[in-house]
Formats: C-alpha cells, structure tokens, sequence
C-alpha cells in the first residue's frame, strides 16, 4: 500500500506548506511584499525553539512553553523585520523589494548558520509518542498524524481570525484598498506589522512541524522553504484558502512524483517536481487557480 | 547627454562616441595599461581574484542587460553560467576523446568550445525566455528561479556531481596554465565584451529592452515587438552569463554542480544591485566591491584563526551575513547602487568647488 | 465645529494646490464645496481628513481645527478616532469582503463590539438594500448600491463630522435623489455634519444649508444655499441656466460670453 502511504505522506507535508504559505499570502496581500525570506525564518523558527526547549528541561509542558516563547520571538522578528527592512522601502519597484527580501533571506540564513553550524538537528523524540496507526491497512506513525492536526489547527484558527475578529477584517479591508482603509481610521502600519507578525509566526511553526517530521539543517530547511513559492503560484498569490489548497496539492504530487517517477529518471523528482509544476502553472494559468487577475492599462 | 559644460557636439561622430573628453580617454587608457601590467608584480592569488572578478563582471553584463536594462528579473544567471561551462567542458572532453582526423583537436581547442558555450546557454535562455512572453514581475522571477532547478538538474542527472575537468587554453604553442598568462585571456575577453555591452544598449536593441522594461504593454503598443526583443535579451545575457562561466571553467580548469549553486545567482542579482542597475559600469563597481569584500573577510578571519581557534569554520557564514547585510543597507541607504554615487561624485568634481 | 483657516497645500513638496483656502462647518450643518475639475475640492477634503499624506501632500500653511483642537498633518487614522470620515470619490468599497465585513471593518476603530449589532441596524435602517445583500461580495453590488455601502461604512464609524466626495458621481438621477434624501435623514436623524463636495450643484444647493464655490485652489464665492442658488454666475457657469432662470436652449444661443463676476 505504498500509495495510500504517499498521499498521506504528502498531505502532511502539503498542510505544513499551507500554514507557511498563508504567511506569504497575507504578507503579500496586505502590503504587496513577496516575502523570499520566508525560508530562512521557517529555519530561524525552528532552531530557536530547539534551542529553548534544550535550555528548559525536558517535557511535553515545557516543549509547549518553549513553541510558545519561539511565536514571541517570532512576532518581535516580524515586527523588527517590517520596520527596519521595508518600511523604507514603501515606493520602492518590484525588483528592490524582491532584493531585499532576497538579501534578507541571505544574512538570516548566515545568522543562522553561524549559530547553529552545518550538522542535522532531529527534533527530541519523547514529545510525541512513537507508534503508528493503521489507515487503509498503512502504518502511518504518531507524528506524522500530530503535524497535520497541528498544521489544520493553525489553518482553521487563521480562517475563523480573519473572518470574524476586527483585526482580520481590517487585515483583508487593508489588502483591498489602503487608502480606503485609512479613511476608515484603519491604521495601515500597523497592519504590515501584524502581517509580518503572523508571517514569521506561520513560518515558525512550520519550522517546528519540520524539524519534528524530518529534523533541520541550517542548508537544506531554507531551501524547504523556497518550497512555499510554488505552493503560492499554484493558489493563487492573494487567496488565502489557495494557499492552503496549493500547499495539499503540491505536497502530494511532489511525493506521488518522488515514488513514481525517480525510479524511471533517476532520483531527485520529488524535489524537481514543484519547480516544473511553476512552469506548467505559469503557462496554463499565471494567476493560479484562486489569485486575482489583475487588469492593467496603460 | 553627460557631458562637462563647454563640450559640444559638432559631428554626428562626436555625437556616437562613448568616450568624449580628454579626461575619460585618459582613464581608460590608463586603467587598460595598469590591468595589462598587474602580472608582472601581483602574485598568482592576488590575480586569480581578479580573474574570478573579471569572469563575474562578464556575467553580470548579461544579467544587467537582461533585468537591468530590460527589466526581466532572473534567478537563473548561475544555471546559465553552468551551461557555459559545462558545454565547453565536455566539448574539451569530446575532443580529446574522439577518434578525429589530425588536424581536429589543434581547431576544435578552448577558442572554439567557449563561444559555442556561449551560444548554447543564450539558446537554452532563448528556450527558458519564452515564458517572459506572458509573464512579468514575481511571476517571472518564479519562472527563473523554476529554471535554475530544472537545468541544474539536468546536468546532475546526465553528467553528474562528479568533477568535470577542463583543458587550458594554447596559444602560438604557449600553454596558458598558470594565472599570469590565463589572466591576458580573461581580460582581454573583459575588454571586448565590455565594449559590446556597452555599445549594446545604445542601439536600436538597447533602446527597445529600455521601453520594454519601462512599460511592455506601452512598448507592445508602440510596435516594438516582444517576442523578437525579450527573446533577444534573454539570449544576449544568457550569452555573457555562457561565456563568463567558461571563462572560469577554464581557469579553475575543475567545476562541479556545486559551483553553480542557486546561491550564487541571487549573489550575482545582489551584485548588480549594489553596483547599480542599468549601467554599464555597475557590474564593475558591484563585482569588484563585493568579491574583494567577501576576500577581505575570508583574509580577516585567517588571520584571526590563530588567536581564535575554529573561526575559520565560520567562514562562509559570516560571508553570507555579510553580503546580506551590504545588499540591505544598499536598498536601504542607496538603492541606484555604487554607479549612482559615482556620478554624483564625478559631478562633484567637476564642478568643485561649486555646489551646481 | 470644524475651522479650516486659510491653508496651503502642497504635493511632493512643489505642486501648490490649495492657495489659501478658508471654510467652517457649524455643528449639524450641511455645508457643500463646489466647483468644476481640479479646483481643489478633493485636496481640501483629504486636507482634512488626513489622507494628504499616503499621496505625499501636506499643510504648509494654515491651520485646520476641529473642536478647537488642531488636527492639520495629524494621521488619518488619529483624525478619524476624532470623528471626521470621509467617504471617499469613486465608491472605494473592499470589493472582496461581504457587504456585512465592508461595514464592520469600517466599526473598526471604535473598540466596543457591543453596540456593533445595533449599528449594523441602523445601517440597515438607512440602506434596506443592503440588509439583504448583507451576505454577497461587496464587488458585485450596482453603483448605487456601492455608493449606499461606503456611506454604511462611514457611519459605522459613528462620525461627528462626514466628508461626502461626490456621491451622485456616475449615478442616475433617481438614484442621486435617493441618496441626496438619505444624507437629509442621516443629517437629521443622527446629528452627524456634512461637508459635502458635489460637481452636480443642483443637487448639491438642494440640501446643503451653506456652500462654497472653489476654482483653481481657492474658495472665490461662498454664502447660504438660497444665495449660491440666486446667483447668476453660478446659474450660468455651474448650472446650466440661462440667466433668466430658465433652462438653456440651443435656440437662444448666446453670442457673447458671459464672464465670471468674481475674483477667480
């Protein structure tokens, strides 16, 4: 039953992709950044709340204390980030922004690198129990269940916080129409620091989902996170149910095409696969299955 | 258009040449004559930097032609330079090993194997171009960024990881093998293709890529025809990206898919940003800036590796924090890049010492 | 209530757009600026709400008080908290929100959720149409009811003073009525001022207890509505009547031009 085994595999994957993507998302949404440096904050994320819980002893209360001072660490991050970063760039064109983000994604990945080194960094392993369950006649083990309850949870509880609190409403009313929104008395900076904030929080946990499903490493996770890119193009860059949506899709083709395909081309599809799906998505439809089209005129 | 007060043009001749006064006439030669004397008193570490900035410069005058001028963000730039350099490799390779008539391998040598890389990576850029047709912005730079994975790819799965060895150039019977002779090579490539990018963009080509990167739907209406010219510039700076990669192919004379590192074309993107975009001393500025900056540090921390032992395995990360950090600060403080400065100072000059 | 007291604008820090400009609005008052394209009406408005600034503009002279408190280059939003929204031209809904979401987001500053319920009626009391379009994505209503939903909007943030950018813009004349009588009630009804900016004078005369005409940055004539409506420039030039008070015929083409009384 090895497909029933992948396409878990790939939903797991695939939703831990949704909750980063939706940070790209609204991020981009409510102030127009495409956020490059998403993978270097999914690593940052993740080391520092390795490295809290080995200062904490050890423990599943003490790990969930230690996930809940990385999302602070993570929300000052974004906060600083908005404000020393791009701010200063608003007026700026496409290219400077994609640069800084780009430059961005440089130096926190060399900051993290610098801190943590080069080695493999697996997650402890007495948080979550080991054993499996049997879905379709497949062992599927504990954690692999525990990151897609975690990686729904999260997208459930931005769902319901941007339809129904005030700050998610003026988050989506800002991605709208700025000035409109500061008519209203909706503070548009404010809102690019809440997006940040949730951004790097998004990013954060998925960080933690991975260095429990596959550990981290300073070189590899950020490139993990490049992952997120396709996941948006095939969504739609400004819906945020695409990006959950892309994130399954792209999560269970890449591994339906690691199983299927590599023993046909050779190995490496699975992480081929997402870039070739860009260009065929590029192709068919630029604007992703749920993104605006945007109109222009001269 | 910059010219000194008092410089006027009175031929259409004076009014196409590149140079234009005494003084820049004067530096050019002057710059030309002290690269040209450098191996005779630099020392083969101090060169083979200078090789690597020369081979970088190369490249970024495709990519500036191509995002700079032509406003067509790519990610690509280090895949392009792969397929320069591995063309030329296994062309060498080819060569070498087949059972040829006698006079082949004397022809078919390093002066014909790195402009054939050069047009093959402007014709696989011409291939991985035709998505530029439909898309701009983010969603180009995600096309990019999709080919640098599929040619990287590419080549590890037919060629492989392993080590790819390269023959140095012959001249008139000359072995080129060390840095002091490679080094001629390279800055005599530097010198020519510098001219031709430069020239470049002053041509009815150049002047098309600029409304295309201004407002392609606006150029579209003019008549300038997108197909021919974004296809154009993907070739032309898929073509320097080729040559610059074989260039330094043939110089480390061993190159492996590390060497070609998506890193590497963000750095190359971050270069040119920091030189300055759109002109075409902006990939000097920025090549030699950065490279000599990130050799410095590496200098710095081999000297301290003595008081502190193991920074040296820090090395590559405080590199990159380092060049993240300068590309941040340049967006934040001077995103016109080096080049912009550099004019502002050479009006300075000129106009000391008045402030207008 | 509001003192705008001879303000200068400026945009980018050289285009001069407003050369002294000075208007009041009296508490419950309907006050309307008029005046044709680019004379400045918008910039005032913007002036006074605060949105000069994401556009690079700012006060460089002058100043703007409300309730005696001094409100000129403050943010938008520290200014809406005050009480002054503007509704702004070209019926800038959120068009991907619900119709319901565009009136809570604009509740936004006012921290209380209890009395959200009870304004969403109010709305709703005003703008029956809305009640049951509650559900439907805003981008899909008609113009007009688009109009009804970014006035909802403002009134949700329960303002003291409404700045009204050209609501009858791009609106069919039994539509403008109905709007025109909506402000009249919300006027009434709530005690909320308006200022209101109109290119359609008629309608505008028609509810507005006080008005000022603007041209090239500057209020060239201003009086009580019964004057703006009896004076012949303003028949002429902004009109459409002939001096006679009557409607203009092509039969009766005038051979002379009519000049401007007033210092423009």
């Amino acid at each position: 039953m090895m497909i029933v085994e992948t396409v878990i595999y790939g939903l797991v994957v695939g939703a831990v992709y949704g909750v980063v993507a939706l940070g790209f998302v609204l991020i981009y949404k409510s102030s127009s950044v495409l956020n490059l440096a998403q993978g270097s904050l999914l690593m940052l994320g993740g080391f520092i709340c390795l490295q809290i819980s080995q200062w904490l002893p050890g423990g599943v209360w003490f790990f969930i204390l230690a996930v809940f001072i990385t999302l602070v660490i993570a929300t000052l991050i974004g906060f600083s980030v908005e404000r020393l970063a791009l701010r200063p760039l608003i007026g700026e064109p496409l290219i400077s922004v994609i640069m800084m983000t780009i430059g961005l994604n440089v130096l926190l990945g060399g900051i993290g690198y610098a801190i943590w080194g080069s080695g493999n960094f697996p997650y402890p392993t007495d948080i979550i129990p080991i054993g499996s369950v049997s879905i379709l006649g497949t062992p599927i083990s504990y954690k692999y269940i525990f990151s897609l309850i975690i990686a729904l949870l999260c997208v459930v509880f931005f769902i319901l916080f941007f339809q129904f609190t005030r700050s998610g409403i003026a988050m989506r009313a800002t991605a709208d129409d700025q000035l409109a929104a500061q008519s209203l008395g909706i503070s548009t900076s404010q809102i690019f620091r809440y997006a940040w904030a949730i951004g790097c929080i998004t990013a954060a946990i998925g960080g933690i989902i991975i260095g429990f499903l596959i550990g981290l490493n300073s070189y590899n996770t950020p490139v993990l996170g490049l992952r997120v890119l396709p996941v948006v193009l095939l969504g739609g860059l400004d819906s945020i149910p695409g990006a959950i949506i892309g994130g399954l899709i792209v999560g269970v083709t890449e591994n339906l095409a690691g199983a299927y395909l590599d023993p046909i081309v050779g190995g490496g599809m699975r992480d081929l696969f997402p870039y070739i799906l860009i260009i065929i998505i590029l192709m068919v439809k630029p604007y992703g299955l749920f993104g605006w089209v945007r109109i222009e005129r001269i | 258009m910059h010219n000194p007060c008092g410089v006027f043009n009175e031929t259409y001749e004076q009014d196409l040449a590149i140079f234009r006064t005494k003084t820049q006439w004067g530096l050019l030669i002057g710059a030309i004559i002290i690269a040209f004397t450098f191996p005779l008193f630099l020392n083969s570490y101090i060169l083979g930097v200078l090789i690597q900035i020369f081979a970088t410069i190369i490249i970024l005058h495709g990519l500036n032609i191509l995002t700079g001028y032509c406003g067509q963000i790519s990610l690509a730039q280090a895949a392009f330079a792969a397929v320069g350099g591995y063309t030329s490799a296994l062309l060498s390779e080819w060569a070498l090993g087949a059972a040829l008539p006698e006079w082949f391998p004397g022809i078919f040598n390093f002066w014909i194997t790195v402009p054939i890389a050069g047009l093959t990576a402007g014709a696989i850029g011409v291939l991985f171009g035709i998505p530029a047709l439909r898309l701009r912005g983010f969603y180009l730079v995600m096309a990019t960024l999709a080919a640098h994975f599929i040619i990287i790819y590419i080549i590890v799965h037919t060629i492989g990881t392993q080590a790819q060895t390269l023959p140095a150039p012959h001249l008139f019977g000359l072995l080129l093998n060390n840095s002091q002779s490679y080094y001629y090579v390279v800055l005599v490539a530097l010198i020519a293709l510098s001219y031709v990018a430069k020239n470049l963009v002053r041509t009815r080509f150049g002047r098309a890529w600029i409304a295309i990167r201004d407002n392609d739907l606006a150029a579209e209406v003019m008549g300038i025809s997108l197909f021919r010219y974004k296809l154009s510039a993907f070739f032309i700076g898929c073509l320097f990206a080729g040559l610059g990669g074989a260039l330094w192919a043939h110089y480390t004379r061993s190159i492996t898919p590390e060497y070609y590192h998506l890193t590497y074309g963000l750095w190359y993107l971050g270069y040119i940003i920091v030189g300055g975009m759109g002109s075409a001393l902006g990939p000097f500025f920025g090549a030699s800036f950065l490279i000599i900056l990130t050799q410095g540090l590496a200098e710095v921390i081999s000297a301290l590796s003595g008081t502190f032992y193991g920074i040296e395995s820090y090395l590559s990360a405080a590199r990159e924090v380092l060049f993240g950090l300068v590309v941040v600060l340049f967006m934040i403080l001077e995103p016109r890049g080096i080049a912009h400065r550099w004019n502002l100072f050479k009006a300075y000059y000129r106009l000391f010492p008045y402030a207008h | 209530m509001l003192w705008v007291n001879n303000i200068e604008v400026v945009y980018m820090e050289v285009i001069l757009v407003l050369k002294g400009v000075s208007l009041e609005v009296h508490e419950g008052a309907i006050v309307s600026l008029l005046g044709a394209n680019g004379g400045g009406k918008s910039t005032t408005l913007k002036a006074i709400s605060g949105l000069l600034k994401p556009e690079e503009g700012e006060v460089t002279d002058g100043n703007i008080e409300f309730n005696d408190i001094r409100i000129d280059n403050k943010g938008p939003e520290d200014i809406a908290r005050m009480g002054i929204v503007q509704v702004m031209e070209g019926r800038r809904i959120f068009e991907h929100l619900s119709t319901e979401e565009n009136l809570k987001a604009g509740a936004h500053i006012r921290g209380d959720g209890s009395s959200l319920k009870h304004d969403l009626d109010m709305v709703y009391n005003y703008f029956p149409k809305l009640r049951d379009l509650r559900h439907s994505t805003s981008g899909y209503l008609s113009g007009g009811e688009q109009q009804m939903l970014v006035m909802g909007r403002a009134m949700m943030a329960n303002p003291s003073l409404m700045l009204l950018d050209e609501p009858s813009l791009g609106l069919a004349p039994l539509l403008v009525q109905e709007i025109y009588n909506i402000v009249l009630r919300i006027n009434s009804e709530e005690k909320t001022s308006i200022l209101l900016v109109e290119q359609n004078v008629r309608a505008a005369l028609s509810i507005a207890t006080y008005g000022y005409v603007m041209e090239n940055g500057k209020v060239v004539f201003d009086g009580e509505a019964e004057k703006l409506r009896d004076n012949e420039d303003i028949q002429e030039f902004y009109m459409g009547l002939s001096h006679m008070g009557k409607q203009k015929s092509y039969r009766e083409v005038k051979h002379y031009k009519r000049r401007k009384r007033w210092l423009g």
